[in-house]
């Protein structure tokens, strides 16, 4: 316990409090996040030169690289594909993700729609399964033996084709990330939803809105820095898709070792054992998720995230 | 009283003068659709896992069987109960992760909001900035600088850097700013209360709902989490249930025998999870833009 002086009570003390509150964070932070930044960028700008046949001590040294490690990052055509893969990926994901929990969001808030508790909690669910449980189970529902969608569609008499194969896979990937997510982002605009007082409807009732006109005049731009939220958040976890491809790998061989960016960065990493270029690939990735989400909320203007300075 | 309408008593209604709205069948099947949809493949583990392992390639994907309880015991067997200790290596990391994230996110929070002091609005933009900072760039370096410290392959490898949460900090601060009145604090102080004795028993337990809030928040990441475990450990014996369930799957590819052991491996590990959410449902009210909506 500090003992603060007494007499300044009525101004903002000058007192060392507000620092040991934030030292254990900044520690923290310090350590685990911007020490590696610092260290990725670091490992980024060198290279192992190897002298001789590269064995015995002394044989292999680090030395400065310039840039060459992001030159060979960026034209290396594994890269360019997983992030042409990536980008389709997100942009089957992230609309369709976020209108489905903006659309189930907006039933959930309308009187008119039967079972919302039991549809809430339905849907919320997803979120407790973490990502390689799901995409487990999805797995297991996309093989043909097991799939009850190819069992049905068989009776059906229109067989599925494989659900796994080259051209379905991203797709096959996508409703995991969808499933995964819709509930928890659907609750994050339900909850925003919930902040506007009913009177406001009551009102828009009155003078003879209709219940669409009341969700998209009134509910949809008051929950807008919800959704530019879950749309940033969206943005940065589409980016790092690594355990659904991952854990669906031992099911089909469409997946390759470098699928997506982060899986390039493993392989570089921990199979390859070149730090160098994974380092390079992983600050050119972060570089990007930073620009694109960064330029995004300076694009809409946000004041998501404007504190509440006082 | 005969005569109360049923839907009254099923769907407690805020405001008793508002005239009763026609109900929509349309908005119902949406929702039961997207409810289906999300709870299909928990029917189906719920389903397979009750399958021999001969049943869950051949009999209908849902018709259920009688093996729940062998399927259990198999996989309990599993080089000497393995999955269990997956289990508790995960709880250990989500509860000791999250509480400790907890406290430190909740100290942080507090000092930001309630304190006027030089460097404050830099220490929290670049707090902040840590909630765009993919996890990518930090695994591999974190990775490696644990390894200078002979720490990876360790617990230390998983828990410490799921400590930190700048996501937790941001909305441990707009609880504290909310929760906690400047009156209140100040009062303490001219009593002679020390600043963190004021924290502690003045802050905390107004702060309280949040704070559940936030750990529920990086308990849910920690357990679910894979890359950073994926990375750090290799010795199955620290494993958490992603890693370890992950692996499992890779060696069913040539040992099919133990796909039964993954299906039911698979319910077990989201059990605890579906539970904790059902106790804990009023927690889940998950306001990312909260600053942006006040100010």
């Amino acid at each position: 316990m500090s003992t603060g002086s007494r007499a300044a009570t009525r101004r903002p003390r000058r007192s060392l409090a507000p620092y040991a509150f934030l030292a254990p964070a900044v520690l923290l932070f310090a350590a685990f996040l911007a020490l590696p930044i610092g260290y990725a960028v670091y490992l980024s700008l060198r290279t192992v030169k190897v002298r001789g046949l590269g064995l015995g001590k002394g044989s292999r040294e680090q030395v400065w690289a310039g840039l060459s490690n992001y030159s060979k990052a960026l034209t290396d055509p594994d890269f360019a594909a997983s992030v042409l893969r990536v980008a389709a990926y997100g942009v089957i994901v992230v609309p369709t993700m976020l209108g489905l929990a903006l659309l189930f969001a907006l039933l959930l808030d309308t009187p008119r729609a039967r079972a919302r508790k039991f549809s809430r909690l339905a849907i919320f669910l997803p979120y407790a399964v973490p990502a390689v449980i799901s995409s487990l189970l999805w797995g297991f529902l996309y093989l043909p033996s097991v799939s009850p969608f190819h069992h049905v569609a068989d009776r059906l008499g229109w067989p599925l084709p494989d659900l796994l194969s080259s051209g379905n896979v991203i797709f096959a990937v996508a409703n995991i990330a969808v499933w995964g997510g819709v509930g928890f982002n659907m609750v994050v605009i339900y909850t925003a939803l919930k902040a506007i007082p009913s009177e406001i409807y009551e009102a828009a009732e009155l003078d003879g809105c209709g219940q669409i006109a009341i969700a998209w005049r009134i509910k949809v731009p008051v929950v807008l820095p919800s959704l530019i939220m879950t749309f940033v958040f969206s943005l940065i976890a589409t980016l790092q898709v690594f355990a659904e491809p991952v854990t669906l790998r031992p099911l089909t061989n469409t997946i390759s070792s470098t699928w997506t960016p982060l899986m390039k960065v493993y392989r570089d990493a921990f199979t390859r054992d070149d730090l160098h270029s994974a380092a390079a690939t992983s600050v050119i990735l972060a570089f990007a998720t930073f620009v694109l989400s960064y330029g995004f909320l300076r694009l809409v203007q946000s004041r998501a995230f404007g504190q509440e300075n006082r | 009283m005969t005569t109360l309408a049923p839907e009254r008593t099923i769907q407690p209604v805020s405001t008793p003068v508002r005239r009763p709205t026609s109900r929509s069948p349309v908005a119902t099947a949406i929702l039961l659709v997207g409810a289906a949809y999300c709870l299909l493949p928990v029917l189906w583990v719920l389903i397979a896992s009750s399958k021999s392992g001969a049943e869950l390639f051949s009999t209908f994907t849902f018709s259920p069987s009688t093996h729940l309880f062998d399927n259990i015991a198999d996989l309990s067997a599993y080089r000497g109960g393995l999955f269990w200790r997956w289990m508790a290596n995960t709880t250990l990391y989500a509860g000791v992760g999250g509480l400790l994230s907890t406290i430190v996110s909740a100290a942080a929070g507090y000092g930001l909001a309630k304190y006027t002091f030089i460097g404050k609005q830099a220490t929290f933009n670049v707090l902040l900035a840590g909630v765009l900072v993919p996890s990518v760039v930090l695994a591999v370096p974190q990775y490696l600088l644990l390894a200078k410290l002979g720490l990876t392959n360790t617990y230390w490898a998983v828990l410490l850097p799921s400590i930190i949460s700048p996501y937790g900090i941001y909305l441990a601060r707009i609880y504290a700013a909310a929760a906690v009145p400047d009156d209140l604090v100040e009062a303490a102080r001219t009593d002679g209360a020390g600043d963190f004795l004021i924290f502690r028993s003045i802050a905390v337990p107004l702060m309280a709902p949040g704070l559940v809030t936030v750990f529920l928040f990086q308990f849910v990441a920690i357990w679910n989490n894979f890359l950073l475990p994926y990375i750090m450990l290799g010795n199955d014996q620290l494993f958490p249930l992603t890693v370890g369930l992950s692996g499992l799957l890779n060696q069913g590819a040539s040992q099919p025998s133990l796909y039964t052991s993954v299906v039911t491996g698979s319910l077990l590990s989201i059990v605890p999870l579906v539970a904790l959410f059902l106790t804990l449902q009023r927690y889940w009210k998950v306001d990312l833009a909260a600053g942006a909506v006040k100010s």
